[in-house]
């Protein structure tokens, strides 16, 4: 089912990851499929440096009637995808309030600081227990362990963006994102990339 | 994507800000478009260039921002509209000639010089407001605030460049041209494009021998003023500027570009929308100043939002002196005063702040105990610093580069330059690099230290660039290098793409930008021709790499060339879709701590891909980030990292 209005005005969206993830284009496919049903849309692009193992955040902003910046402010974000535990921590942290939800693949990617014993990396445990504390709904979604399972781990992106429609949060449905995975694959990507989606939408909706 | 010559006026598609220039620049009929990959500016040229052969266009990746400033006006001149765009060091490379071209006749047909800045120099070595170049200059500017007036602005200035035959400049900035957004298509023309060049010499006629700098500097830089002239008219009645608010505000914000939706979002945060105003502006250069004394008259405080310069603020300042009546009754608020910071980029709740401060209002943009609480639970995230990526040369040449330096003991060191190989001043390479300014300045900066050798200097010199920034600006550092003697060895990272800004082609690679095949400048060879001594290496042949540069250090002398070949990992994996090896760490081999080695792997090589297992103490392949390089196994000195046939 369909949720055919925004929850809320403007909708603040936020994908978070580390840089090669592939958010970018997550972001992209996204907000193509929002501006197909009428609504203003702003996606930031992080480019150049962020590319290199960075954190990469990008916001998506949905409107009815504004052209809003690319930028959410401190503390309003509604909805957290999270490609990675601490990056959406991380968001949380600068974007989070009482009523933000939240969806996190709990597959971690180190940073060079972890790697060279600098720094910990948090307990896992612990830092579900902080985002579930801190925002109104966590859905912890295995997208790597899932995607590895279909063959590839690069269809984790795809199994988020299927759980994200699941969740009804976006007045988005499987229809209107199998229209822009067309436009951009075909044949076996195409179909491979549908699983991944409906994959993820079943996972929420377990 | 679909490509930006969709012939469907009136419908919406989502542009990024670069892809909407380019749109612009289709729908305002150019047949010309040339630059050279700068971020936040490098998307445009590849979306003219997908559509190039059915639009009629040509394309290029010129070797530098200076040659492409100058092949756009070379079109002008002919006949055919032009778009050339470029970050904001870009304009500095191509300076040169604009700053002089303006004070001849003419341009021609239609040009746009479109400049991208970096506020808060994400992608940048440092930042750069390039409006007051447009001042300097005399040149119209316009700043979009959204795709889709980035779209119409590059069209209207193509329009205006005609009409007034002055270059126009369109100023974006990175939140913009990085954003996607709306925009509404518009029509595109079909029209003929036919290229001739005709000119007749007289210096009293700027009609006449108009692309001529010469003779009559003085009366044709009055010509420049005459023209700026008519403008104000129309950016007067523009509809890139209007007003938003009460028809008397308590506060009036002059503002543009992305400061204004954050305006209009941090006025609506703080529900002021009756009391606060704004005036937005698109048309920068020269002000609509009847539309801003409008609106001066209407308030007694007045608030200025722009990022990085004080711009507009100077400008209206210099208005204000000059209205008859002065403006006693105006407070200003902006970076003069101190309530703006005058450095980085803006943001909704940077502009609500500020606001809220002048108002005499409170601004809380959450809850602040939640505020407080989450921000303290969320320092346990590790920051990212940079890297170089999974199975870059990069991180085996500054690895060689590191044990060469050690060993020779002189304490040398490296000059680096603008490319991916920045990130070696990091950990990631180990902070070899100690020197980094501007696109070829590594040598130039090596050609200084190299010939210091009277003042008793001892130390090494080592300069570097990547291929794509030798062509751009390091030959002439090389040339000058070598006719002085300076003793410097250049290392020139030949990775076979622009790959900092996206693996753009250049003069080396062969392709051009369209993807067709191209003439390849030779690099070995060219350097050879200037007499150098020049060696090449694989930087993932470790030992090999660091005993060329003992050798060449110890043989000390003038410039040298060392060329440290090994293609990007990301154009090679796009390519070749395997790695070049399947990895794995054996763990009886891996003695972990008790080795001795310091965790060489981990601590000290930084690959994201060789990570740490705590649990067992030992290293451990991430198999999902690993791309399979294979130079790991020549670090380890217990040969436990196993490199196997992917």
């Amino acid at each position: 089912m369909t949720v055919k209005t925004l929850t809320k005005e403007p909708f603040n969206l936020i994908v978070a990851g580390v840089g090669g993830q592939g958010n970018v284009l997550m972001s992209l496919l996204i907000g193509m499929a929002l501006v197909r049903e009428g609504y203003f849309i702003g996606v930031s692009d992080t480019y150049g440096a962020s590319q290199r193992g960075g954190s990469v955040a990008s916001h998506i902003r949905v409107s009815k009637d504004t052209q809003y910046s690319c930028l959410i402010p401190t503390g309003h974000a509604d909805f957290i995808l999270g490609m990675e535990p601490i990056e959406t921590l991380r968001m949380l942290g600068q974007f989070g309030n009482p009523d933000v939800m939240a969806i996190m693949n709990p597959r971690t990617v180190y940073p060079p600081s972890v790697i060279t014993g600098a720094a910990e990396y948090p307990d896992l445990d612990e830092l579900v227990e902080t985002i579930k504390k801190f925002s109104a709904k966590l859905w912890i979604v295995n997208a790597t362990d899932e995607a590895i399972k279909m063959g590839n781990p690069i269809f984790a992106n795809m199994i988020l963006i299927g759980a994200l429609i699941g969740t009804d949060v976006l007045p988005l449905d499987r229809k209107s994102l199998e229209a822009v995975l067309r436009e951009r694959f075909s044949g076996k990507t195409f179909d491979d990339n549908m699983v991944a989606f409906d994959k993820g939408m079943e996972l929420v909706r377990q | 994507m679909p490509d930006i010559d969709v012939d469907a006026p009136g419908t919406v598609q989502l542009l990024m800000g670069n892809e909407a220039i380019a749109r612009g620049a289709l729908e305002g009929g150019i047949g010309f478009a040339s630059a050279y990959p700068g971020t936040p500016s490098s998307e445009i040229l590849p979306a003219i260039a997908r559509v190039a052969k059915r639009m009629n266009i040509y394309a290029e990746w010129s070797v530098n921002e200076k040659v492409a400033m100058e092949a756009a006006a070379g079109a002008s001149f002919a006949g055919i509209r032009s778009l050339v765009a470029m970050k904001q060091n870009g304009l500095n490379v191509a300076l040169d000639f604009l700053a002089t071209q303006i004070q001849t006749g003419g341009i021609g047909k239609g040009m746009v010089v479109l400049v991208a800045d970096d506020p808060a120099a994400l992608s940048s070595s440092g930042e750069q407001d390039t409006r007051i170049v447009a001042k300097w200059l005399d040149i119209p500017l316009l700043e979009p605030s959204s795709a889709q007036e980035a779209k119409d602005m590059t069209k209207f200035a193509l329009d205006l460049s005609e009409e007034l035959d002055l270059p126009c400049m369109v100023r974006i900035v990175r939140t913009v041209s990085h954003t996607r957004s709306n925009v509404k298509l518009g029509e595109l023309p079909r029209n003929e494009k036919k290229a001739r060049f005709s000119d007749l010499w007289d210096m009293y006629k700027p009609e006449m021998g108009k692309y001529l700098s010469e003779g009559s500097v003085l009366l044709r830089h009055d010509f420049v003023h005459q023209k700026l002239a008519k403008v104000p008219e129309k950016f007067e009645v523009s509809p890139f500027n209007w007003y938003v608010g009460p028809d008397k505000a308590e506060l009036l914000i002059i503002t543009s570009s992305c400061s204004w939706p954050y305006s209009l979002e941090a006025v609506r945060e703080l529900k002021l929308e009756d009391k606060v105003g704004i005036l937005k502006l698109g048309t920068t250069w020269p002000l609509p100043e009847k539309l801003i004394e409008k609106q001066l008259s209407r308030t007694q405080k007045v608030l200025f939002v722009e990022e990085i310069e004080p711009f507009i603020e100077r400008s209206v300042m210099e208005l204000v002196a000059n209205l008859p009546s002065g403006s006693p009754h105006l407070t200003f608020y902006g970076k003069r005063s101190g309530h703006m910071k005058a450095y980085g980029d803006y943001d909704p709740v940077l502009v609500a702040n500020v606001i809220a401060s002048i108002m005499g209002v409170t601004y809380q943009p959450r809850d602040s105990e939640y505020g407080r609480k989450i921000e303290e639970l969320a320092k346990v995230a590790p920051s990212r610093i940079m890297q170089f990526c999974p199975g870059c040369p990069y991180r085996a040449a500054f690895w060689a580069i590191k044990n060469a330096l050690k060993i020779d003991g002189r304490d040398g060191f490296v000059n680096g330059d603008v490319g991916c190989y920045t990130i070696g001043e990091l950990s990631a390479g180990y902070f070899q690099s100690r020197t980094k300014t501007a696109m070829g300045s590594g040598a130039g900066v090596a050609n200084g230290l190299g010939n210091l050798g009277q003042f008793g200097f001892d130390q090494p010199v080592l300069a570097m660039c990547g291929d794509s920034t030798f062509f751009h600006a390091t030959i002439p550092a090389l040339i000058s290098g070598i006719w002085n003697n300076s003793s410097f060895i250049l290392l020139i990272m030949e990775n076979g793409a622009t790959s900092m800004t996206g693996f753009q082609p250049h003069p080396g690679t062969g392709t051009n930008i369209l993807g067709e095949p191209a003439k390849v400048i030779d690099t070995e060879a060219l350097c050879r021709s200037l007499g150098a001594r020049v060696e090449i290496c694989d930087p993932f042949d470790l030992k090999g790499t660091t005993s060329t540069l003992l050798e060449l250090m110890a043989e000390g002398g003038g410039a040298k060339v060392v060329i440290i070949r090994r293609e990007c990992e990301l154009v090679r994996a796009r390519r070749d879709k395997k790695a070049l090896y399947q990895m794995r760490v054996d763990t009886d081999k891996c003695i972990g701590e008790e080795c001795g080695c310091n965790r060489v792997c981990t601590r000290l090589f930084q690959c994201p891909g060789l990570i740490w297992d705590k649990e067992a103490g030992k290293a451990k392949i991430d198999e999902i980030i690993c791309s399979g390089c294979g130079v790991c196994t020549d670090i380890c000195p217990q040969g436990a990292i196993i490199k196997e046939a992917a």
